[in-house]
This record gives structure tokens, C-alpha cells and sequence, in this order.
């Protein structure tokens, strides 16, 4: 997979997110392969109003991979769910951003996760809730791969096709590192899309760094009527920061070096 | 109980549109006429506790009252997180239906047999934990639970309990019944335990023994102010339980009468902290473990001549 240069907006929402990198530890990895999959769902594909975070109709994403939070604040705060100073409170004692998502604290987060393998029940009780009160509302849940080892995902991944709920769609932000290393020794999950697919979900695969490739999937939903939808979204772990791609010791730090500190700042072209 | 307790699903159902069940694999033909009525409101989903309860939660957060049902040791250990976190951390009015509290399954082995059940969820923030007499308290409860605005656990008995209750003591969570006075002892009991309650009350009765009796339907929010008041002047607070005796009514009552000064004497009647690993009936148990009236009343005489 070779995904185009970062551009201008990638660059400036993963500013965002490192706008963080003095307050507390950061889950660098997870939080950089998430940035496009969150932006495109954010600029291009969630029927959503900052102005109106309730709005029954609307339609909801949930962080499942709660620890890559830094990224959805960074796009939540963009799009204007609340300011981006804020992100620099990041697990701040009294902040209103944690370490992982709380529903109830900001605007915008709609479910608290970061206890692996619950998103995908969740969002598939939503999905079920807004047929049962007929409303048009699509559900999104993002997954990490590493969290697919949950066999309650593999549950809800059951019922969500037993009920044919075309208006629900799991992504996976395939990184293929978890926290230990590869996922394909950790735990392997090939075949992934034909696990997905004899579970019942019609999958669609994109490059998860280039913004036109996610828009081409996520704006052609659902991958087929009457199921649900699973995106397998290739990543690169630690995505855009020289430091941290493809390392799994980036996969969560604290304690960096100045040295670091300044080459991940100078290399987002300052904050 | 049992029964009126799913009766009473279907029946709200009818008439508030936020009502769902939610079954794991019950037995069959369970409230098929639910299952008629309101299609799209009654879920079956299989055996995956863990999916049930994450998925009730979503439909909460959108507005739905789940009644999520299945056995009280599959909701309470196999899904415990999933409970903590989807259902209480976010605070939804998601009700948790147990078949089988106590020892009603002990037949089946201690797998099935909920002993902690109340302990667990109590120990859960946000968490309502109530366990009804019978099953004329169970439809006040039901109807009550339309307007708690939180997380409720539903311990259900084997059925066929007798009916104690009377309607003109009413029904609220969180607030216990006296159902007897007496001078010397306080008795307070929760679900079917009330009813022995009462009777070891009688039999300490023609002892000389005064016994008033508290009904502790709600185990969590605690009843501590009327639990403090009865016991002003009594010789012995014994509770009595179908649980272990760890963290679940006795915990209850010792914790609000610590709270509130001295703690005076205090009998704890409860089941051992171990696994169940004798089977038979629950009240063949109940026996073995001193927990029906005559072993109450022993327990109690007892404790009163060592003072």
C-alpha cells in the first residue's frame, strides 16, 4: 500500500492531537493511523451539526478503540464540538478530556469506551433503536484490529447480521501492530475480510491514509443492502510521525525525550 | 414471581413504547404473546451476555427501557464489565432481569447457583439492587420501575412464593416495609427471606421474644434511616439473606448502622462464603444453611442467651 503525502488538513489535525504532547503519556500509534479514517467520516460522511450534538436523526460514531481519543478530540475540536485550547488539558485532573472517551464531558463523544470489544454491541443496540423508532440514523464504530481479539465482538458481529442492520458500519483501523507487536503473532486475524464476511457483513477495503480512497468507500454505504457494513481500513501504525511508525514501543509513551518532543513538533511543522 | 415479572414486561410494553425484552436463549415459548404483539420489541439474541448488555445499552442511549433477561449468574459474572461500564458508567435506565437468585438453582450446581449477585451489583456505581417477596410486590416493583431513572437489577425468585406483601404498605425503590413490630429484636430480610422472617418472628413470639420484621426489598439504595430507627432500643439487628455473606443485605445494614453511631449487637444469617456444593431443593438448603424459620428462631434465641 503506498498512500499520497500527507496534505495540508492531515497535517494540521494531527497538530491538533500532539497539541497534547506535554500535558500526559499519548497512545501515539493508535492515535495517528485513526486521523483520516475520523476526518473523512467528520468532513465528508456523518449527517451531523456541531451546533445540534443531540439531534435525534443524527448519526453517530463511537470511538470503540477508546485510547486513539487524541484523534477523535483533535477532529471533534476542528469541526467545533468545543475549542481546540482544550485539547492541551488532555488527562488534566479536572480536564473534560481524559485519557479515553467520556460520554456526558464534551459534546460530540458518544459513548465511553476504552475497555476493548464493547463499541460494536453498543453501536448495534443504536442501530436497532433508531429502526425500532424509525429514524434515518446510521451508526459508525471504530474498531482497532487488536481489539477484534474480543470474542464480544465477534458477537455482536452475529447478531448485527441476524438482523440485517444495513445501517450499521464497523471499521477496523488495520495497523496491524498491537501493543505487544505484529498482530499476526500476537494473534493473527487473516482472513480478515472472509471472517467478516461469513460472519454475515458485506466488507469494502480502503487505503485508511488517503482521504479520496475512505471517501470513495464510506460514501458508496451500504456495502450491500440488508447487511451490515465492515470497512477494513489499512493503516500504518504511528502513521506521519518518523518516530513512531511501525514501532511498537510507540504504541503508547510518556516521559519523551526534549529531543523527541521537538522532532515530532518540528516534523508537523510546529504547534 | 417469575412469571409476573415477564407478564409484567409484555404488559408494560402495551402501553409505553420504550419498553424491549431482550432474552439470551429462554425456554421455550417464553412471552410468545409479546413476541405477537410488539415484534420489534422483543429480542431474542442468544447465548453472548456480553453482546446482550452492550447492545441494550445502545438502545437505552437512544431512549429504550431493555428488560435484559437471563440467569442471574450470567448476568452478574459473565458480563460484569459490560454491566460496570456500557450500562452504569453511562448510567441508563437498562434493567437486568435474574432468573434464579439464591439457591433456587442450586440443583444445577454452583455455575448456576447466585450467590453473589447482590454483592456484585451492589458494589456497582449507579446500580439499583432489588429482590421482591412475591409476586404481588413483584408487579409494584415492575410499575415502579418505569420512572427509576437509573441502572436496576430485578432478583427473581423460583415462584410460587406466598404472597406477604400488602398493597396498602405501597412500593417505592430504595424504601424497605415494616411489616411487624416488636421490642426486642430487629429482623431485616430481603426477597423471599421476608416471609421466613415472619414466621421465625411468630415462633420467637410465643418465646417472649418481640420481633419487629423490615422488609429490605431494595438491597442498594440501602433503607439506612428506617433500618437506624427500628433498631433504637433493640437487644439484636439480625439480617437474614439467601447470599453469601459477604457484601450483599448484612453488609447493607451494618454499614448504615455504623454510620449512624455505636453499632449495637448484630446477627448476620446468611449462606457461608464458599460455592454451593450441595444440591436438593432451595428449601432443603435453606434448612441446611439454618435459613428457614425454625433455624432462624435458634439462630436468634441463641444469640440473645450468650448476651
Amino acid at each position: 500500500m503506498t498512500s499520497p503525502p500527507l496534505d495540508d488538513r492531515s497535517r494540521h489535525l494531527r497538530r491538533l492531537a500532539i497539541s497534547a504532547i506535554k500535558s500526559a503519556g499519548i497512545h501515539f500509534g493508535a492515535t495517528m493511523s485513526l486521523i483520516e479514517i475520523l476526518r473523512v467520516l467528520y468532513d465528508d460522511i456523518l449527517r451531523i451539526d456541531p451546533k445540534r450534538p443531540d439531534d435525534p436523526d443524527r448519526d453517530r460514531c463511537i470511538l470503540s478503540k477508546g485510547h486513539g481519543v487524541l484523534a477523535l478530540y483533535a477532529i471533534l475540536a476542528d469541526k467545533g464540538f468545543f475549542p481546540t485550547s482544550e485539547i492541551a488539558t488532555f488527562c488534566a485532573v479536572d480536564s473534560r478530556l481524559p485519557g479515553h472517551p467520556e460520554h456526558g464531558l464534551l459534546p460530540g463523544i458518544e459513548a465511553s469506551t476504552g475497555a476493548l470489544g464493547h463499541g460494536l454491541s453498543i453501536g448495534l443496540g443504536m442501530a436497532l433503536a433508531a429502526r425500532i423508532q424509525k429514524r434515518p440514523s446510521r451508526v459508525f464504530v471504530v474498531m482497532g484490529d487488536g481489539e477484534t481479539n474480543e470474542g464480544s465482538v465477534w458477537e455482536a458481529a452475529m447478531s448485527a447480521a441476524k438482523h440485517g442492520l444495513d445501517n450499521l458500519v464497523a471499521i477496523i483501523d488495520y495497523n496491524k501492530l498491537q501493543s505487544y507487536g505484529p498482530v499476526e503473532q500476537v494473534q493473527p486475524l487473516e482472513p480478515l475480510a472472509d471472517k467478516w464476511r461469513a460472519f454475515g457483513f458485506a466488507v469494502a477495503q480502503a487505503d485508511g491514509h488517503d482521504p479520496a480512497d475512505l471517501k470513495r468507500v464510506l460514501g458508496a454505504l451500504p456495502v450491500a443492502a440488508g447487511q451490515p457494513s465492515l470497512v477494513i481500513a489499512h493503516t500504518v501504525k504511528g502513521k506521519g510521525l518518523s518516530l513512531a511508525e511501525g514501532v511498537a514501543d510507540w504504541h503508547h509513551k510518556r516521559k519523551l525525550t526534549e529531543a523527541e518532543t521537538a522532532a515530532i513538533i518540528a516534523e508537523l511543522g510546529g504547534m | 414471581m417469575r412469571k409476573t415479572c415477564l407478564d409484567m414486561i409484555h404488559r408494560l410494553a402495551l402501553t409505553d413504547s420504550r419498553v424491549v425484552y431482550v432474552g439470551s436463549d429462554p425456554s421455550a415459548g417464553t412471552l410468545k404473546q409479546m413476541a405477537k404483539d410488539v415484534p420489534d420489541r422483543f429480542i431474542i439474541e442468544g447465548i453472548a451476555e456480553a453482546n446482550l448488555i452492550g447492545m441494550a445499552a445502545g438502545m437505552a442511549m437512544d431512549g429504550l427501557m431493555p428488560f435484559v433477561h437471563t440467569i442471574a449468574t450470567f448476568l452478574t459474572r459473565r458480563c460484569y464489565e459490560q454491566v460496570a461500564i456500557d450500562v452504569c458508567l453511562h448510567d441508563l435506565p437498562v434493567r437486568l432481569v435474574g432468573n434464579g437468585g439464591g439457591l433456587v438453582y442450586a440443583p444445577l450446581g454452583p455455575t448456576h447457583t447466585a450467590i453473589d449477585d447482590l454483592a456484585l451489583f451492589s458494589a456497582l456505581p449507579g446500580m439499583a439492587v432489588v429482590a421482591c417477596s412475591d409476586a404481588d410486590e413483584m408487579v409494584r416493583l415492575m410499575q415502579a420501575s418505569l420512572s427509576w431513572p437509573g441502572p436496576l437489577y430485578i432478583r427473581l425468585g423460583k415462584g410460587g412464593d406466598p404472597v406477604i406483601s400488602k398493597e396498602e404498605n405501597g412500593f417505592a425503590i430504595g424504601r424497605a416495609i415494616p411489616m411487624r413490630k416488636g421490642s426486642d429484636v430487629l429482623l431485616v430480610s430481603t426477597g423471599v427471606m421476608t416471609g421466613r422472617a415472619l414466621a421465625a418472628a411468630e415462633i420467637l413470639e410465643a418465646d417472649g421474644i418481640g420481633c419487629a420484621v423490615l422488609h429490605a426489598h431494595t438491597v442498594k439504595p440501602f433503607d439506612g434511616e428506617q433500618t437506624v430507627a427500628l433498631a433504637q432500643g433493640k437487644r439484636l439487628v439480625v439480617s437474614v439473606e439467601e447470599h453469601s455473606r459477604i457484601g450483599g443485605l448484612g453488609a447493607a445494614v451494618l454499614d448504615a448502622l455504623a454510620a449512624s453511631g455505636p453499632v449495637p449487637p448484630t446477627l448476620r444469617l446468611a449462606l457461608p462464603d464458599s460455592f454451593v456444593h450441595q444440591y436438593g431443593s432451595q428449601d432443603a438448603l435453606l434448612e441446611r444453611f439454618g435459613l428457614q424459620p425454625e433455624g432462624i428462631a435458634a439462630s436468634i434465641t441463641q444469640a440473645i442467651r450468650k448476651r
